[in-house]
């Protein structure tokens, strides 16, 4: 309690002050009341702030949890979320027999895990390419230069995947030894599009990815690699035993919360590039949320898929912050 | 610099750079091409394959005459400013404020509170509920809709009081004994030794602002009026063309003769100011980076 009463008041007051201000010191939670009456008289504008503070969060953050409980109920607009009918688990059960549910769940794993294996690797890779060029000037252009397509808007990088790669596009065209004899549009049918997304997201996440790389990388210890070349280890030596180690804590923090985004594949880039054709690899769990719940007004249920893909995510989260802390001893949390 | 490089060095060198120039050159040579189409002249970009590196044929700016006239492109881009300034002004506010509180150490409940806002960060509503409290609280089609959700979030809570916790307590209570009120104290003492990540939490924000489109296609169903601009350029780039029925007919002709330099020079007008911007304020993204994965 003693300890509670310094942090609480100024460090060098002495006993009689305090009592002047009012405060208990002994008394444990029992004086709480008191204490907490007297600390809210004498810091009222940062009670007034905190009470906005937390109603911003209770509105934006946790009445929506609470609008969760629309996943059990037929849920009505009219009637709100306390006049609809509960009908349990219906809605999961219905998403779990229904027809699109393997398509999604498949395309949501496929599509997370590819994104992960390419798009999380690259920055890496690219970080240590580029990390080996000891030409300053040419370091930095590069770098800077990587970073542009994160500054495109993904509409605008989707609305160019999609003039790129339609029939008679610069891409299509490239590729027109491989598809064989015609420029087709990679986006129509089933074949390229997996493709497309995962190799559009290299092109605009690969700079601006490897910037917390370079930075942990520019601030290992130069002296370890002095003393990995006084041992006679060579450059790929040195690159495993000491870069690599030197930035694992980052990649493996970085992994982790990648892990806990696989089911969020990006509703909104494959909203912008998917269509009908291709539904059949395209279609997530985001995407179907999307338009089942604003198109289809179908509000019960896009709620239970939501939930059940935050769930899986969250899950995953957990899991390979857990796996990660008992093999590594690295974790995020 | 004098060490001898082996054989093996070199060609790993030779190849290095190579994988660079390539990286680079595809990071570029798409937006070049793009500004270099949007003022071609349209008949000699339809025959050309392949990256333009000049423009094809002569330059023609009829494309970014037509788009001038565009009302509707340069509403939302007003809008989108205003947005972007709007909801960087609110998240300054509401993020200093909650990161001054929770960097008090003599706040009760300090722990308890952060617990409780951090849990957000874990775990959400979903599209739909959040789409309903919108709703309900009455945001839908309202251009508020793209300013207070989203304008204060934990992540920026936690590294700006971090950044706070960090400046020393002697000069706080140097002020106090001058007679400075907490709000004083908050903004004539410890904001300007946070400059850095305050900066970095607006150029943040602003990004994002910038390249939302999702909150407006989710919040703004029938208000076209107040979408921001990347709304409008989904619109006209993705979902339909552009909507000229307004103007005269020569108009409408030309515009269906340079319907692909419009849409290059809508996402040209869009994107450049942005692309000149970046270079100079990387070092910030640099630092905003850093400092998220450590504190997360």
């Amino acid at each position: 309690m003693k300890e509670k009463k310094k942090d609480h008041g100024n460090k060098s007051r002495k006993k009689g002050q305090e009592k002047e201000l009012g405060y208990i010191t002994g008394g444990g939670l029992r004086a709480l009341p008191h204490n907490l009456a007297v600390d809210i008289k004498r810091n009222k504008v940062l009670y007034v702030i905190l009470v906005i503070i937390l109603a911003y969060f209770a509105v934006f953050n946790y009445a929506p949890m609470v609008g969760l409980l629309m996943a059990f109920q037929k849920y009505q607009p009219v009637k709100g979320l306390f006049g609809s009918k509960w009908i349990g688990l219906t809605n999961f059960e219905q998403f779990f027999s229904g027809p699109f549910f393997l398509r999604l769940l498949r395309n949501t794993v496929v599509i997370g895990l590819l994104d992960l294996a390419v798009n999380f690797t690259a920055p890496i890779l690219f970080a240590l390419l580029l990390n080996e060029i000891r030409q300053r000037h040419f370091k930095k252009t590069v770098q800077t230069i990587s970073y542009m397509p994160y500054f495109i808007s993904s509409v605008v990088a989707a609305s160019l995947i999609i003039t790129f790669t339609k029939s008679g596009g610069i891409i299509s065209n490239m590729l027109v030894p491989f598809t064989g004899g015609e420029s087709e549009n990679l986006l129509n049918g089933t074949k390229y599009f997996r493709a497309v997304y995962i190799l559009s997201g290299t092109w605009q996440g690969l700079g601006y990815g490897s910037i917390i790389y370079l930075s942990a990388l520019s601030s290992v210890d130069q002296e370890l690699y002095d003393a990995a070349r006084v041992d006679g280890a060579g450059y790929w030596k040195q690159c495993l035993h000491v870069t690599i180690p030197g930035i694992s804590s980052m990649i493996i923090m970085m992994f982790i919360m990648r892990m806990g985004n696989v089911f969020s594949v990006g509703a909104d880039k494959i909203l912008l590039l998917y269509n009908a054709s291709n539904y059949e690899v395209s279609d997530v769990i985001n995407t179907y949320v999307y338009r089942l719940g604003l198109q289809d007004k179908n509000y019960g249920m896009s709620t239970a898929v939501g939930l059940f893909n935050s769930i899986i995510g969250t899950v995953l989260l957990f899991t390979s912050n857990y796996v990660l802390k008992k093999t590594t001893d690295t974790s995020m949390f | 610099m004098k060490k001898k490089i082996s054989p093996a060095r070199l060609v790993f060198l030779i190849f290095d750079v190579l994988i660079m120039l390539f990286v680079a050159f595809m990071c570029f040579v798409p937006v070049w091409h793009l500004i270099m189409s949007s003022m071609s002249d349209p008949t000699a970009l339809n025959a050309h394959r392949g990256f333009l590196f000049l423009p094809a044929k002569n330059i023609d700016l009829t494309a970014y005459k037509i788009i001038m006239k565009y009302k509707k492109l340069w509403s939302a881009y007003r809008n989108t400013i205003l947005y972007i300034l709007s909801t960087c002004g609110l998240t300054a506010v509401l993020t200093t404020l909650s990161g001054y509180i929770f960097s008090r150490k003599r706040f009760y409940f300090r722990n308890a509170f952060m617990m409780l806002i951090s849990f957000t960060m874990l775990f959400n509503g979903g599209m739909i509920p959040t789409y309903m409290v919108i709703r309900r609280v009455g945001l839908l089609d309202s251009p508020l809709s793209m300013v207070i959700p989203g304008a204060l979030t934990v992540f920026n809570i936690i590294i700006m009081r971090t950044s706070m916790e960090n400046v020393p307590s002697e000069l706080e209570d140097a002020a106090r004994i001058d007679g400075a009120s907490d709000l004083k104290v908050l903004f004539v003492v410890i904001l300007p030794l946070c400059k850095a990540t305050f900066t970095v939490i607006m150029l943040f924000t602003a990004v994002y602002k910038w390249n939302d489109y999702f909150s407006g296609l989710l919040y703004l169903p029938t208000k076209s009026e107040y979408y921001p601009l990347q709304m409008v350029l989904r619109q006209i780039l993705i979902t339909a063309k552009i909507d000229l029925t307004s103007t005269s007919n020569d108009v409408q002709n030309a515009a269906s003769l340079y319907a692909k330099e419009i849409e290059y020079a809508c996402i040209v007008v869009s994107t450049l100011p942005i692309l000149c911007l970046y270079p100079f304020v990387q070092k910030y993204f640099v630092t905003g980076m850093t400092l998220g994965a450590v504190k997360s």
